[in-house]
């Protein structure tokens, strides 16, 4: 075993207990936002696929990294759009409130 | 030693992972969710762009075209899909992350190998999980998807020896990654467990119903987590390690809470085919001639309209007829004439964790007015009229009164014990778990058939002239 994988498991059982304080205190108003935010947050491992298609000297390595690259970038960007045009709904009521008469005058 | 270069990557690699556990941190509240998930988001921006400073990365092509397309596809999806179709969203995109953390695995294995580099077997072991976790995420994902966008159909999908199979691909699962990790036979046996797992995952979604949704997406949600992590173990990324950890401990927590609030453990979630065992349980009440009270658009709109506290409980009927607009509507004109209107969500409403709440902060409904379960059960006897909008078996009394029933145990809406109770359902139908409903054979219940939206409109009209 190297040392660095050592390392590695360390920050692994650390950061699930950081996981688990950090995300319990989510409310369950926001669970469908959390999902998908943690959602675009895996999609970090594209950047283990920028690595495969940037230094990739054989087709097949130039074909893994692409795709890896493509469906890795769809889940970043898309989860993080989804996840903030959700949370945008999630207003306070004030703003909710003046949001909707302002509506009412204008129509 | 690092040298600058070095160092200032792996910097910044902390500096993103810090900012996704503040910006988790600040989904605990939904007045700064937002600006939570634009620090992630600026996380991933640092994050992903130092690693182009990688002396490793020497061709920047593949990288700039797969990303835009990867972008181009994320951001349409994210910018049109309906607020309703959100769980099959949320489930694509997780399949996408696998596939990604799996073809990740793959291709280091492939460059390691060629570059005759020996892989220590903890590196191995990580590269076979990553594939297999990644794979197994991917398939299950798109047959999630295709159930919850019905290309797929809802109900659990069995043939005879299910398990059996199932186990024997596991077996192969396993077996190969062994092969893998003890170092023979090159790259074969990783393809050959990438197919198997591939295989595994969408046999593994396939027996499950639609209902149990709520659960699925969130194993296979911390499952994409997981593989995230362990190909930070190939790649010595700690980082990658932090951001795949927080999801998978995400999910595994939605996980938990979800299974609990069915009163099932997830043992049985997964292998217990729920919905097609429990058909024998069928038609035990129609059969005793118990018969249900019908009523109108008309007599629900005096109803409301001279109550003094309502409770509105929405289920996944309420989605299938994006009714949520409506909803609030009537709620809105209810609350002009001084009528207390509440909303009462049960948690595995719907086919994702918290997918009512979304749906109704959709129709500008404030957070305040939706109660949880444990908050509103104690409310349900002073309450005048409760609107049941497409949800059935959440507010089965037969979860909480009748030891036979499947769903026994499974905490429930106690709306029964409110005084009046207007069911909007589609047809006598049953619900997910496909046993009967004590509810609507109650005295003081009362169905409007139809389609839900259509219902609420006719009531919102009658409304008006009560």
């Amino acid at each position: 075993m190297s040392q660095e994988l050592i390392l590695g498991i360390y920050v692994f059982i650390m950061a699930i207990f950081v996981g688990f304080e950090v995300i319990s205190r989510v409310p369950s108003v926001l669970h469908t936002p959390l999902m998908s935010g943690t959602n675009a947050i895996h999609g970090i491992v594209v950047l283990g696929a920028f690595l495969v298609a940037g230094s990739a000297d054989t087709p097949l390595l130039h074909v893994l990294g692409f795709i890896a690259v493509v469906f890795g970038a769809a889940n970043v960007f898309g989860g993080f759009f989804v996840t903030d045009r959700m949370l945008e709904m999630f207003k306070k009521r004030e703003t909710v409130a003046s949001k909707t008469e302002v509506q009412k005058k204008n129509a | 030693m690092l040298d600058a270069r070095e160092s200032v990557i792996a910097l910044s690699y902390i500096v993103a992972a810090v900012l996704f556990i503040f910006g988790l941190k600040q989904l605990s509240s939904p007045a700064t969710a937002r600006a939570g998930n634009r620090l992630a988001a600026i996380g991933m921006t640092v994050a992903l762009g130092v690693t182009l400073l990688d002396r490793q990365i020497v061709s920047f092509w593949t990288i700039a075209i797969g990303t835009l397309i990867g972008a181009a596809i994320g951001i349409y999806f994210a910018r049109t899909v309906q607020m309703t179709a959100m769980p099959q969203m949320v489930a694509l995109f997780n399949g996408m992350g696998g596939a990604t953390a799996a073809l990740v695995s793959v291709a280091e294995f492939l460059r390691l190998t060629r570059a005759g580099e020996a892989i220590g077997a903890g590196e191995s072991t990580s590269i076979v999980l990553g594939t297999a976790i990644g794979a197994i995420s991917f398939t299950g994902s798109i047959v999630a998807f295709g159930k919850l966008q019905e290309i797929l159909p809802g109900r659990p999908l069995q043939f005879p020896l299910q398990r059996l199979v199932n186990g024997l691909i596991l077996l192969s699962v396993l077996g190969l990654g062994a092969f893998v990790v003890v170092g023979s036979g090159g790259a074969m046996p990783l393809w050959l467990l990438f197919a198997a797992a591939l295989v595994l995952g969408a046999m593994f979604v396939l027996p499950i119903g639609g209902g149990d949704m709520p659960v699925v997406i969130s194993i296979l949600n911390s499952l994409t987590g997981l593989a995230a992590a362990l190909t930070g173990f190939v790649l010595h990324n700690q980082m990658l390690v932090v951001a795949g950890v927080l999801v998978g401990a995400s999910g595994t927590l939605l996980t938990l809470l979800m299974s609990t609030a069915m009163n099932r453990s997830v043992g049985n979630v997964l292998f217990g085919a729920f919905g097609a065992a429990s058909s024998d349980a069928v038609s035990t009440a129609s059969a005793v001639g118990l018969t249900v009270r019908q009523t109108t658009a008309e007599d629900t709109a005096i109803a409301l309209a001279y109550a003094r506290s309502v409770v509105i409980v929405p289920g996944y009927g309420l989605a299938v007829a994006e009714a949520q607009h409506t909803v609030r509507e009537l709620a809105t004109d209810l609350e002009k004439r001084g009528v207390d209107v509440k909303y009462a969500i049960h948690p595995v409403a719907g086919r994702m964790p918290g997918h009512m709440n979304v749906l109704l902060a959709e129709a500008n409904v404030p957070y305040d007015q939706l109660l949880e379960m444990d908050q509103v059960n104690g409310e349900f006897p002073q309450t005048d009229v409760v609107l049941v909008v497409g949800a059935n078996d959440v507010v089965n009394p037969a979860a909480r009164d009748d030891p036979s029933s499947p769903i026994y145990g499974m905490p429930i809406l106690d709306v029964d014990r409110a005084r009046n109770v207007i069911v909007l359902k589609r047809s006598m139908g049953h619900g997910f778990a496909g046993i009967d409903n004590a509810l609507f054979y109650n005295d003081n219940t009362r169905m409007l058939f139809g389609d839900a939206r259509q219902s609420l409109t006719h009531v919102g009209q009658a409304l008006k002239t009560v």
